[in-house]
């Protein structure tokens, strides 16, 4: 089985457990509030740690190049409000344009 | 929504509170199907994988895993890691499901942030305002997904187009909503340095996994 498949069925249980398990194990109980606290946090820290790795990421190595621009004009342009998906576009236009330009 | 306060909201109400969105998952299905296809995930994998997991953020995290070299474990943890909130989304609305535990199953799958957050819009969480919404994106979300497989073989060389950094773009979008919260910014800040002083010497995926650890700053209270 190729990894993309292996990816999709573990990721795809995971979810679907994640999904379930509050109307179907929980009912009406709730979770500590530490534990809470601590899942709250994994979506933006998740977010981030995947922004830094696709902007800086190499071989084994912190690389700076097109896409830094690309992804600080995606930036200005969720902080003018933008929708998610032409933020996504300029980030995309900016890096292309840098890569043909140098 | 219900015109009176007497009518339940139905199942309908649900696709209709849903439809100003519709562009939202018809565009990353779109994108998505076309990342997956261009980075060699696979279309049927990408088409399979919004068919069961049904979730943007999660799934563009896997793709983008791997096809930064990361290893199968680090692209499902990564993944995993962030569809931990669906645990306790799922919380939140646990008393509004109806019926036997595989119904219940089944239709706890119509969860996705937007039709979660749509459901609650009245003061309370209402299902079948949630399920026609969740339903409702589901459908666009496979088909466009499935449609994006198609186009995405016409693109020959992605990283030229800047795909790597559109990814980090839409990954930077969706963490905005949460960094209103102070806590969530300096963890987000901690994780950030955890990844930036591990990727000189760490293999691909392992720094975004090494980061999850920053959420143990929500152990203080």
């Amino acid at each position: 089985m190729s990894d993309a498949w292996i990816v999709v069925l573990v990721v795809g249980a995971a979810t679907i457990a994640s999904k379930a398990a509050g109307p179907v194990l929980v009912g009406r109980r709730e979770l500590p509030p530490r534990l809470q606290g601590c899942i709250d946090l994994l979506a933006p820290v998740m977010l981030i740690a995947l922004v830094v790795t696709q902007t800086f990421g190499g071989d084994e190595e912190i690389e700076v190049d097109a896409r830094v621009v690309g992804v600080g004009a995606a930036l200005v342009a969720i902080g003018l409000r933008a929708p998610v998906i032409v933020a996504m576009a300029v980030a995309a236009l900016v890096t292309a344009l840098l890569r043909l330009a140098v | 929504m219900s015109e009176s306060a007497n009518a339940a909201p139905r199942i309908r109400d649900g696709v209709r509170a849903a439809l100003p969105l519709a562009p939202s998952p018809i565009l990353f299905g779109l994108s998505f199907g076309v990342l997956s296809d261009a980075t060699g995930f696979g279309g049927a994998a990408a088409v399979v994988m919004s068919a069961t997991t049904f979730s943007g953020a999660a799934q563009f995290a896997s793709v983008s895993v791997l096809d930064a070299g990361g290893t199968v474990a680090a692209a499902i943890l990564a993944a995993v890691f962030l569809n931990a909130r669906y645990v306790a989304i799922s919380m939140t609305v646990s008393s509004i499901f109806p019926g036997s535990r595989l119904r219940r199953l089944v239709e706890s799958q119509a969860i996705v942030d937007e039709s979660w957050a749509i459901s609650g819009r009245s003061g309370r969480f209402e299902w079948p305002i949630l399920v026609g919404a969740g339903l409702f994106f589901y459908v666009l979300w496979v088909a466009s997904t499935a449609l994006g497989t198609v186009l995405g073989g016409v693109l020959e060389n992605p990283d030229e187009l800047g795909l790597d950094a559109a990814f980090a773009a839409l990954f930077l979008a969706l963490a905005v909503p949460y960094l209103r919260d102070r806590r969530a910014r300096q963890a987000a800040a901690l994780g950030a340095g955890i990844v930036l002083v591990l990727l000189p010497f760490a293999p691909a995926g392992v720094p975004i996994i090494a980061a999850a650890a920053a959420c143990l700053l929500g152990l203080r209270r």
